[in-house]
Formats: C-alpha cells, sequence, structure tokens
C-alpha cells in the first residue's frame, strides 16, 4: 500500500517534471544563447495550450475524425507558438540587443504582461475545459496496476523522445553546432560566418515549439486552461532551468525533474497547500547560494 | 623606511588555472613603478587583488599609511579605499550618465559623513560639507585640466579626457597610494605627454605613490623610478628603466615582442 | 514603396498569427464563431504601425542624433526653453493650488480614484529609490505593499489600534522585511535579482493566501475602519476626503524626502551604484549598506502605503497584491523615466488616471501597461523626463559670471 503511495507520487512527480523540463529547455536555450531571461516564455507556453483548444475546437466544429484531432491541434499549437516566439524576439528582444542588460529584461516582463492580457481580451478571462485529446490506452495500463493514468503515460513518452530528440539535434546538426558555438562566444562565432540573428531566431522557435508542446500536453491533463497558467508554470520551469544550471541543456532536464518530483513529494508526505511556495523557496535559495546550479559552470566577474 | 605597499608572495587561481604566481613587489614612499609585460601576464588581475576585487589564494598585501601598517588580506574594496589606496580602471568604468563633477563628488564619498537623516535634516553642517565636496571636486577637475567641462555628461567627454576624469575621481578619494591602469591607453602621443607631466605634478603635490601598467614603453621608461616585469602571472624581471632595458629575459620576453608591433 | 510591401506582409504575418487567438472564439454550445473584423482591424494597426516602426528605424541609422521624432523633439526644446518652462511651472502651480479644493468639485467616487492615485503615486515614488536610483531591479514590490496593508488590517481589527499607531508600524514592518530580503540578495547580478524578489512576493502573496486563521485566506479582511480625527464621527464622504487630504500630505513629504534623498551624499553613491557597481566600490561606497539603505527606504514607502490602501478600502485579500501590481508599479517607473521624481509622479498619475477616466480604455489597462514598458525600451529607454539634473553651485566660479 504505502510503495503503491510512493510509485504513485514518484510517476506523478516525473510526468510534471517532464512538462517543467520541456519548458525549461526554452529557457535555457535563450539564456545560453543572448543571457536573456525570457520573461514572457511562460505565456508562449500558455498561448499554445489557447491555440490547441481552438483548433481542436475548430476541427470538431467541421466535424473532423477524432483520432486526427490530438495531431492536427498540436502540430497547429507547435506552428503558431513557434511564430510567436518568432515575433516577439523581432520586436521586443533585437531593437536591444546592444541595450544595458536590464533593458531586454524589462522589455520581456512588458511583453509578459502583455501576451497575458491579450489573450485575456481576445478570449475570456475565465477557465475554459479543454477538450480530451489523448488517445484511449486502459489495456496498457491494466498492466501497470494504473500507477500511471493515460495521460501521464502519455506525457512521459512524449516529452522523453521530444528531449532526446532535441539533444540529438544540438549534437549533431550543422544548426545544433552553430547554436552552441553562438553560446559559448557570439562574436567569435560571427567573425567565422555563424549569422547570430539567424541562430538567435532558431533559439526562439525551438524554444516556444517545445513550450507549445508542453502547453498541449498538460492542458489536456489538467483539463482546463485560463490566460493567466503561463504565470506559475513560467516560474516553476525557470527555478528548474536555474536548478539544473542555466544555459545548460541537460541541466534543464535534470532540473525539471528533480522539482517535479520534489513537488510531488512534499504534496503527498508533507502539505498540500504549499507545493507554490516550495518552487518559489527553491528558487530564491539556489539563486543565493548556488546561483551555477548542478550542472552550471562558475564563471568569474570580469573587471 | 617603509614601503607604501608591499605584496608578498601573491597568488591567484581560477580553477585551475594559476593567474597570479608568487608576485612580489614594494612601492616606496612618492616613488612612481611601472608594472609591464605582454597582454594576459596577469597585471590587471594583481590589481583587482590589491584592490580588494578579487580574493587572493596565499600571499600578504600590506600598506602602510602614516606609520601604521594594514594588511589588506580579507579587507573589502571600499575599505581599502577608505585606507588611501585609490584606482583606475583599464576599460574605463566612469559613472557614465552623471556629470563631470558628480563623478569626481562620487569620490569624495569616503571622505564625507552625511548619512541618510542628515540628507533628510539637510541641516547647516550637511550643507557645508555639501559645499566643500563640490569646491574640492571642481579644484580636482582644475588640476587634471577638466574645469570647462565639469557640468558635462561623463560619457559625452573624448576618450583622453575621460581617463584624466578616472584620475580625477580616484584622487577625490584622498589615497596615498594611486593605482593607475593603462592611463595612456588610447592617447595620441602630444596627450600622452601632457599625462606623463600630469602624474609627475599629482605625485609631488598630493606626495602620492603611483603604481601604473602601461604599454607605452616611451611613457614607462622616461616616467617610473623602478620597473617589474611579469610575464604569465609570474615575475621575471624588476629593477630602474636602464636596467631592465638591458635585461635580456625582458628583451626576450616583451620587448622582442613589441618590436614587430 | 519598399516600405509598403514590409508592411503590408507585417499585416498579413499577423493576422494570420493572431488568427486564432483573435480569430476564433468557442461558444458554450460549441460552436465556433469567426471574427473576421478584429483580424481586418488587426491587420490595419499593424500596416501603419510597421511604417511608423520602420520609418524610426531607418531614421534613427541615417543619423545617430535623431533619436525622436521631429515633432516631439521641438517640443521637448520648447520645454527647454525658459518662458515655455515658466508657463509649464505656471500650469504646474495652478493645478497645485487645485489639489485641496478637488474633494469641493469632485464626487466621492472620484475623490476616491484620486486616492488611488496617489497612493500609487507613493508606490512609484518608493520603488523609484531602489529601481530608479539605485538601478536594482525589484519585481515583487507588491509584497511589501501587501505586508503595509495587512500590518493594518490585522492590528485594526485584532487589537483595535488606530491608524496613526498603524502608519509607522506599517512602514518599520515593511522596513524590516525590506532588510530581511535585501540582506541576502547584496551579491545577486541583477537578473537574479530580479526573479529572486519575483519569488519573494510570490511568496508573501501565498502565505497571505494559506495561512487562513489569521489573514482569512481568499477571503482577506474585510470592515477595516477608516482613520478618525480627534474621535470626531465622520460619515463615509467626510471620512474619504479626510483621507484624500492625509494622501496628498504624504505624496508631499515623499516627495520632498525622497528629492532630499536623491540630492545627498547617499543619493549620489546610489547613483553610482545604478552606473557601476565595480567601480562605486573602487570609490568607497559600501555595497552592502548602501543597498540596504534603498532596500529599507523603498519599501518603507510601499509599507505607508499599503497602510492608506487597506484604510481607503476597508478590505484587503491577497488578489489585490499579484504580480501584474508590481509590473505596474514598474510601468510607471520606466515610463516616468528611472530616477526622475517628476517623471515617475508624472508617469504614476498617467497610467492610473488616463484609464480611468477614458471609459475606453479601463479594459485594455494592464495591456497597455506592458505595451508601454515594451516601447519604452526600445524607444525612450530614459523615460518621459529626462534632464532632470541638478545644478551645483561652484565658489570658484563665483562672480566670473559662468552659465551652469
Amino acid at each position: 500500500m504505502d510503495f503503491q503511495y510512493f510509485i504513485e507520487l514518484f510517476f506523478g512527480g516525473l510526468t510534471r517534471g517532464s512538462i517543467y523540463a520541456l519548458i525549461a529547455l526554452g529557457y535555457t536555450l535563450v539564456y545560453g544563447i543572448i543571457g536573456l531571461i525570457n520573461f514572457a516564455h511562460g505565456e508562449i507556453y500558455m498561448i499554445g495550450a489557447f491555440t490547441a483548444l481552438l483548433v481542436a475546437g475548430l476541427l470538431g466544429y467541421l466535424g473532423f475524425p477524432a483520432g486526427g484531432i490530438l495531431i492536427v491541434a498540436a502540430l497547429a499549437a507547435i506552428v503558431w507558438t513557434s511564430a510567436y516566439g518568432y515575433t516577439m524576439e523581432k520586436i521586443a528582444y533585437k531593437p536591444l540587443r546592444n541595450a544595458p542588460r536590464l533593458s531586454p529584461l524589462i522589455s520581456a516582463i512588458g511583453m509578459s504582461t502583455f501576451l497575458q492580457n491579450y489573450v485575456l481580451l481576445a478570449q475570456t478571462p475565465d477557465f475554459v475545459p479543454f477538450p480530451m485529446l489523448l488517445p484511449d490506452i486502459d489495456w496498457l495500463l491494466e498492466k501497470f496496476n494504473y500507477v500511471l493514468g493515460p495521460s501521464d503515460f502519455f506525457i512521459l513518452v512524449v516529452s522523453f523522445i521530444t528531449m532526446i530528440c532535441l539533444m540529438l539535434w544540438i549534437r549533431y546538426t550543422r544548426m545544433g553546432k552553430a547554436m552552441r558555438a553562438t553560446a559559448q562566444n557570439r562574436t567569435m562565432a560571427m567573425l567565422l560566418g555563424i549569422d547570430a540573428n539567424h541562430i538567435i531566431s532558431v533559439t526562439f522557435i525551438v524554444g516556444s515549439a517545445l513550450a507549445a508542446l508542453g502547453g498541449v500536453l498538460i492542458a489536456s491533463h489538467m483539463g482546463q486552461i485560463n490566460f493567466g497558467i503561463g504565470f506559475l508554470a513560467g516560474m516553476k520551469a525557470f527555478t528548474a532551468a536555474v536548478l539544473g544550471g542555466i544555459g545548460s541543456v541537460p541541466g534543464a532536464v535534470l532540473g525539471g525533474l528533480t522539482l517535479g518530483l520534489a513537488e510531488s513529494f512534499t504534496t503527498g508526505y508533507v502539505a498540500g497547500n504549499y507545493e507554490d511556495v516550495l518552487a518559489f523557496c527553491l528558487l530564491i535559495l539556489i539563486l543565493i547560494f548556488r546561483p551555477d546550479g548542478i550542472l552550471g559552470k562558475h564563471q568569474v566577474q570580469k573587471v | 623606511m617603509k614601503p607604501v605597499l608591499e605584496v608578498h608572495e601573491l597568488t591567484q587561481d581560477f580553477g585551475g588555472l594559476r593567474a597570479l604566481n608568487e608576485v612580489c613587489l614594494e612601492v616606496g614612499e612618492k616613488e612612481i613603478v611601472a608594472l609591464i609585460g605582454p597582454n594576459g601576464a596577469g597585471k590587471t588581475t594583481f590589481f583587482n587583488c590589491v584592490t580588494g576585487i578579487y580574493r587572493p589564494t596565499s600571499g600578504s598585501i600590506n600598506l602602510t599609511v602614516n606609520n601604521v601598517t594594514h594588511s589588506l588580506i580579507g579587507k573589502k574594496t571600499h575599505e581599502i579605499t577608505a585606507l588611501g589606496m585609490a584606482r583606475t580602471f583599464q576599460n574605463i568604468r566612469l559613472f557614465s550618465q552623471m556629470t563631470v563633477l558628480e563623478n569626481v563628488m562620487v569620490g569624495c564619498h569616503s571622505r564625507t559623513r552625511a548619512g541618510i537623516l542628515s540628507a533628510l535634516l539637510r541641516d547647516r553642517r550637511t550643507r557645508r560639507e555639501e559645499q566643500e565636496t563640490v569646491d574640492k571636486s571642481y579644484e580636482l577637475l582644475k588640476t587634471v585640466g577638466l574645469e570647462r567641462q565639469w557640468d558635462e555628461t561623463a560619457c559625452n567627454l573624448p576618450y583622453g579626457d575621460q581617463r584624466r576624469l578616472e584620475i580625477a575621481r580616484a584622487l577625490a578619494t584622498e589615497p596615498h597610494m594611486l593605482l593607475l591602469d593603462e592611463p595612456a591607453a588610447g592617447m595620441n602621443p602630444n596627450e600622452t605627454r601632457d599625462l606623463r607631466e600630469l602624474i609627475k605634478r599629482l605625485r609631488d603635490r598630493y606626495d602620492l605613490s603611483v603604481l601604473l601598467i602601461e604599454h607605452d614603453m616611451s611613457m614607462v621608461m622616461s616616467l617610473s623610478d623602478r620597473i617589474y616585469v611579469m610575464e604569465y602571472g609570474s615575475p621575471i624581471a624588476s629593477g630602474t628603466p636602464a636596467e631592465i632595458r638591458s635585461n635580456p629575459d625582458v628583451i626576450k620576453a616583451y620587448l622582442g615582442e613589441s618590436r614587430d608591433a | 514603396m519598399k516600405r509598403i510591401v514590409h508592411a503590408l506582409v507585417a499585416a498579413v504575418w499577423f493576422m494570420v498569427l493572431c488568427s486564432p487567438i483573435m480569430g476564433l472564439q468557442i461558444q458554450p454550445d460549441k460552436s465556433v464563431v469567426f471574427l473576421w473584423k478584429r483580424l481586418a482591424a488587426l491587420g490595419v494597426g499593424i500596416f501603419f504601425a510597421s511604417l511608423l516602426w520602420q520609418w524610426y528605424f531607418s531614421s534613427q541609422r541615417a543619423s545617430v542624433s535623431l533619436r525622436m521624432p521631429a515633432a516631439v523633439t521641438s517640443a521637448i526644446g520648447l520645454f527647454k526653453q525658459k518662458k515655455t518652462r515658466r508657463a509649464g511651472l505656471g500650469i504646474l502651480l495652478v493645478f497645485m493650488l487645485l489639489i485641496p479644493f478637488l474633494p469641493v468639485i469632485g464626487s466621492i467616487y472620484q475623490i476616491s480614484i484620486l486616492i488611488s492615485a496617489l497612493i500609487y503615486v507613493m508606490l512609484a515614488l518608493g520603488l523609484n529609490i531602489v529601481v530608479g536610483l539605485a538601478g536594482q531591479l525589484v519585481l515583487g514590490y507588491a509584497a511589501f505593499y501587501a505586508i503595509g496593508a495587512y500590518t493594518y488590517a490585522l492590528l485594526t481589527t485584532y487589537f483595535g489600534f488606530g491608524f496613526w499607531i498603524c502608519l509607522p508600524i506599517g512602514g518599520v514592518m515593511t522596513i524590516l522585511f525590506g532588510l530581511a530580503l535585501g540582506f541576502p540578495v547584496l551579491r545577486l547580478r541583477g537578473d537574479y535579482l530580479a526573479i529572486v524578489t519575483l519569488g519573494f512576493g510570490e511568496i508573501v502573496r501565498l502565505m497571505l493566501l494559506n495561512w487562513v486563521s489569521i489573514t482569512g485566506g481568499s477571503h482577506g479582511i474585510s470592515n477595516i475602519p477608516k482613520p478618525g480625527l480627534f474621535g470626531i464621527d465622520m460619515d463615509i464622504q467626510q471620512a474619504t476626503v479626510y483621507l484624500y487630504y492625509l494622501c496628498v500630505a504624504a505624496v508631499i513629504v515623499a516627495i520632498v524626502i525622497i528629492s532630499r534623498l536623491k540630492n545627498s551624499r547617499v543619493g549620489l553613491a546610489l547613483q553610482a551604484l545604478r552606473e557601476d557597481e565595480i567601480a562605486s566600490e573602487a570609490m568607497g561606497i559600501n555595497l552592502t549598506r548602501v543597498k540596504l539603505a534603498a532596500f529599507a527606504l523603498s519599501s518603507a514607502w510601499a509599507g505607508f502605503a499599503g497602510v492608506f490602501f487597506a484604510a481607503k478600502t476597508s478590505f484587503v485579500n491577497p488578489a489585490s497584491f499579484t504580480f501584474m501590481e508590481s509590473a505596474m508599479m514598474l510601468s510607471m517607473v520606466v515610463l516616468g523615466g528611472m530616477g526622475s521624481i517628476t517623471g515617475v509622479t508624472l508617469g504614476a498619475l498617467i497610467l492610473i488616471l488616463v484609464p480611468e477616466y477614458l471609459r475606453a480604455f479601463a479594459d485594455y489597462r494592464m495591456l497597455l501597461f506592458g505595451l508601454v514598458m515594451v516601447l519604452m525600451m526600445i524607444f525612450r529607454p530614459q523615460g518621459l523626463i529626462t534632464g532632470e539634473r541638478r545644478k551645483y553651485h561652484v565658489t570658484a566660479l563665483d562672480g566670473k559670471g559662468e552659465a551652469a
């Protein structure tokens, strides 16, 4: 019984954590390339969930077969959200490339406020139900004694495949290599003929696509969304990114999973109300005592 | 007579990298000493250790002011400044959005008292202290020849003036020991000559000891009483300009390089 | 021509981009409505915005000095001339003279709007100390505001303390919290500091939300008494007018204190800190002390503002102290001009009163706040009011007839 409970919490934490990791990757990629905390990243995730909801609603209204809705809606969410990420970078961050360090951060905070209220005004301030899009795989779960819900299972599989693909992409493709080079030394990369603007755009597109995927997955898991879900999810994903060492891709995954498990066990064994407090406390403590995270590298201050 | 600044076997490691390796250096009273060496030799790191920005791995740093010797190890930058050591920066670090006069006034911070309460009350003493700060700062600007630009915004000054403003700002802390990090960088030969005269004049007027990092060899040779040479974080030679000029190690490590530059 | 094509492309791009979220809406009966008009309006808006955007950046490239549209530059040039400045000061003076009489003219509703505008002026001025002067980006300022408000709410409802006792206690409480937050974050880099303070703000809000036995959780605390005057019974109208005068007085005190602070030795050190931390340390500034002073002074004003807020609404709950609130205060500082006292006061008044009096804007308020922050950073990072520079009197220049 107790072991069963533990396993449930464990998988619950893993599910949560993999979503955090998906979003955290966006933070870490952008931070690695341009050193900016993309404050509006949580909103990008929220827009991903909304786009999927609307597209799924439209397809359902048009009488599209149920099986295809998930795939089409998820793809639409990914495409549109990437476009949002791309556009946001062009408007709010690119003109500030050479501005003082805090300027793009303030701009990002403004963007975050803007996008939240954009969805609030264009859609609704209330929670809206998210359609159950995930396929029914009960036959498979019976074998696992139902420690995993269907959506948990799906989230775990999809996010892990995505993360592995991302890591392979960064490691082995031309674009991935160019990205790593730009992250290490932008000036040098540019001298070697890498188009930094292009790389930055790609980074935002990839980060947004991952966030959109996270948005679709978590929205079908929770069953409802509103314009404000991006803030908390964004903060937690940022915590995950910092926990793992911001700028480090494996760090973001590790941080996400760690945070997910920590939250799951605290809610399960200690107190249910304080999981968000836990995340924020963790965030503050890491930033103060170990700002380089688990896998980050320490940097000497230049004078 | 104790030297003003006395550094003994100073070592600084960054991770696995040894940036400074047992560096020893002395600057006597009213002496102008130059620290030279190729780029990356650890000269600026040395300054950062001495001024408390980095915490050295081992070694000792002593500053003697009015016959009292203070160990600088473990002291914070602002405490070191208050003891009587001031510096300028290689990549100019002015308060660029503030006026020229305000930059120097900030330098007076450690020699003035007014706290928050007196700021709110603005009593007679606070106002007098403030007026003294303004006048003293203006005098210092006059000393370095920037009095006409006193109300300009610092970032609008030409490069050479910015370097001199950094010196004025450092002087405002009333130092006994002045560290100059490449003061002539980016200056034309005329400006460099003026700078050399300025440094000598300041030394005489304020009884300063000066330690400077510089790449301009003619300036180093004509200005300094003694020279230390560093390479790869280690001291390789020291002596008078004449001795350094004829030292084979130095020629190999440093001057040999600069010949084709 | 090329620009028009560009603008057309941008318009189409945004119309496609916004097509799901702006163009689709799902009705409760699961049917979907298309909102073509909205998308078309967006397209037209983007077309012109894009033209402006291109024009701005091309003119900026052509000449570095042309930072602003010519009309604005000349307007500011006009302002800089002595005559117009005097006229401007005259208008300001008339406005100032009007302040005491506003309650006589306005309705109780308008007075209470003015009170909240004044409370925001107080908040913006306080935030300006730490963000504008010292350059430390604090994103959890609403937490201090909340602490002030709850201090008043709890002390009056549980212990029956009066307003005048609670006001200093509120200030002291927030100072203590400000120091408690300030101390561990001293060494943090700018963007990490922003995130830590944001986390602090959220923790305070979540604690208020979850500590139901004392704070009432999401229901908050209601029936908070209004401040009294020597035990005189006042009806709601009189009490509001009284509170209005208190707020006016508090804002005047805040302006005097903060401008004195700004022009003092400590204020100069704070501004140096904003420009370059390492250089200010090398100039003998004790970073720890100066930063903590900035945190403490800044949070005290949020505490006072919180007490006034609780006294005004006689109801507090955690929903009034979300991150959006902190973002709003930040946008006031950003709009007005970091460090400028006139600017920040103006910024707060504009951002509160304009949406309030132009009802059409009211819904779009937060949207505009967000937009203000982005656009200000791009086009005018120094804020509306700049060049608010102190005049120094140099004794040596006396009699030489040299202009400052």
